[in-house]
């Protein structure tokens, strides 16, 4: 795999918009002043009568959004992870949410790797509060061409989707043209020693840790999932049957994403030893993204440790 | 308008009186204060104003009705049940496991209901963005937005009025139900939203200032609402809440509180004269 050019997921997801717009005269976009940054600017400039900014007000962009969907359209609502599920949450909840309108929430700059607009920017919590909404697909796509499909994935969804992309540039792991599926995980690398389950820019990560662990003679099985919510139960329970040992990686807090989501369904189904890497219940803080990843233990280093630590038990 | 039709009004409005009695009272819950101050204009929107068919509720091209003050849900289902959307005995399930009739409206479940509302200030965005997409859609439907006076307490309403204003939507028109109540008491003692219309006319409406239940006035207001372009029009009503049923009129305790039998009683026999005396018994 081709690992040395690096693009911001966000950018497939303005690309994606604009693809989409020319096939569907019924997708339209809502942005929070924040066009630019979010990418629906590609989209804004391919389709100007189909981009419609709402200002500096989130809630009142995720009703217009349901009210669009209402009228039969497909609106992709975007602003930072922060804002539309922190913010917003409660609009998304009980306006897009509980009435399961056909709104998709492309919600960019998730996650500590916004880097220096520093804690209040940073969100990890987002998986969390989607999460808990019925019905609602969580989907963090891994790079740039996974990103693209999985905009195009939501937009053939009928139902309510949460998308989370980054602002950094991350490597690109997966193929044009890879087959992708809402609900379906990925195995990225076989093994059977140790399961490494991760989502979104961490995915890049646990592969260079998996290739680490495999040259120290450790057969590592490395699966990338894309969708949160609904897991790929099964495509786990196999990964944790086969390995016996379950570590999951996520740009999120540890507390109600992934690794919480592996948890509840391994303890039910297939009690087995996991170990979460995540944000450990704290904020973030300002700094390079690259490096901020870094020092919250957010990286391929620290994979590989904890896998290493967790194989000696 | 002629006196004829006025009556016929009169008396829809006396019988979605009884039908949010008849509801609250069956569910032992519900909110019957705000549901009779709006229920003479869920009258007027339903049987002059909405260009609807019972037959078809999900017909595209009909006129949207955003009830953002959801927790009057049942105003909101005794106006359709009377107007023919489902039946009328079927009010008597408010609330309950099973009924189509939930607490606040669903319309996943509720034929007629065209929004799920009831977290007060989100009905108005979504009623905007309807608006928005209908003249994208080179639709020309109108959308309508009922809204509590208290509820504007809330940050959200005033992002989709100036939204409205902004998106130039003449095609919407927000109606204040401005009952002056609100659960802890006097709305200007609790926090006022005072002046209303001098607000929306700064973000940029057309309003129109009415008495809540004289069908007169609404003729002319919704009439100069449709008649207004290039802005969106707000309809600030002035209502009694409670109104048609004495012991609760004006009387914040009636915000969410079901009638028990005896009040039930007392408050279906005066409605009952009250639609003897429209009839002309």
């Amino acid at each position: 795999m081709e690992e040395s050019k690096k693009i911001a997921t966000r950018e497939g997801y303005g690309a994606a918009l604009v693809e989409l717009g020319a096939e569907h005269p019924d997708l339209v976009v809502f942005d929070a002043d924040l066009a630019a940054a979010t990418k629906t600017s590609m989209f804004r400039k391919a389709y100007p009568d189909r981009h419609f900014d709402c200002g500096i007000a989130e809630a009142d962009m995720m009703g217009a959004a349901a009210g669009a969907a209402a009228m039969g359209m497909t609106p992709f609502v975007s602003s930072f992870a922060m804002f539309a599920a922190g913010r917003a949450f409660e609009q998304v909840r009980n306006s897009i949410g509980y009435p399961h309108l056909n709104v998709k929430i492309g919600a960019t700059h998730g996650g500590l790797s916004v880097g220096e607009d520093g804690a209040s920017h940073q969100c990890c919590e987002d998986f969390a509060l989607m999460r808990t909404i019925p019905g609602m697909v969580v989907l963090c796509p891994s790079d740039e061409v996974e990103a693209r499909a999985a905009v195009r994935a939501a937009y053939a969804h009928q139902g309510p989707v949460y998308l989370r992309f980054g602002r950094l540039p991350v490597p690109v792991i997966h193929q044009e043209g890879f087959p992708f599926e809402i609900g379906k995980g990925e195995v990225l690398m076989d093994g059977t020693d140790v399961a490494i389950l991760a989502t979104g820019l961490m995915t890049a990560e646990a592969l260079e840790a998996g290739r680490r662990l495999r040259a120290r003679g450790i057969s590592p099985r490395v699966i990338n999932l894309c969708t949160i919510k609904p897991l790929d139960e099964e495509l786990v329970l196999s990964a944790a049957r086969a390995c016996g040992k379950v570590v999951t990686c996520e740009e999120h807090s540890v507390i109600g994403g992934l690794g919480e989501a592996v948890c509840a369904l391994l303890s039910e189904r297939c009690p087995t030893p996991v170990r979460r890497i995540g944000v450990n219940d704290q904020f973030g803080c300002s700094g390079p993204g690259g490096e901020l990843l870094k020092k919250f233990g957010l990286s391929a280093d620290h994979v590989e440790e904890v896998v290493l630590d967790f194989l000696n038990q | 308008m002629t006196a004829d039709q006025k009556n016929q009004l009169l008396r829809a409005a006396c019988r979605v009186r009884m039908g949010v009695i008849e509801a609250t009272h069956a569910a032992k819950s519900g909110h019957p204060g705000g549901s009779l101050s709006a229920a003479d204009l869920f009258t007027y929107l339903y049987f002059r104003e909405l260009n609807v068919d019972p037959n078809n509720p999900r017909w595209p091209d009909r006129d949207r009705f955003v009830l953002s003050k959801g927790h009057t849900a049942p105003g909101l289902y005794a106006a359709l049940a009377l107007r023919g959307f489902f039946p009328e005995e079927e009010l008597k399930t408010l609330r309950q496991i099973g009924s189509r009739l939930q607490g606040h409206p669903n319309m996943d479940t509720t034929p007629g209901v065209d929004m799920s509302t009831g977290s007060l200030g989100q009905g108005i965005s979504a009623a905007a963005g309807m608006a928005l997409m209908a003249k994208y859609q080179k639709k020309s439907l109108r959308v309508y937005a009922l809204l509590g006076d208290g509820e504007i307490q809330e940050g959200q309403p005033w992002e989709a009025f100036m939204f409205a204003h902004h998106y130039k939507l003449d095609n919407l028109c927000a109606v204040i139900d401005n009952n002056h109540l609100q659960i802890d008491g006097r709305v200007d003692q609790v926090m006022s939203p005072y002046p209303i219309p001098e607000k929306l006319r700064a973000f940029g409406w057309e309003t129109v200032e009415i008495d809540g239940h004289d069908f007169d006035q609404m003729e002319a207001a919704f009439d100069q609402a449709r008649r207004t372009k290039g802005a969106p029009c707000a309809i600030v009503a002035s209502t009694v809440k409670g109104k048609g049923v004495s012991f609760m009129e004006d009387q914040a305790s009636w915000h969410g509180k079901a009638p028990n039998d005896q009040e039930y009683e007392t408050a279906m026999a005066e409605l009952r004269a009250r639609l003897a005396q429209l009839e002309g018994r």
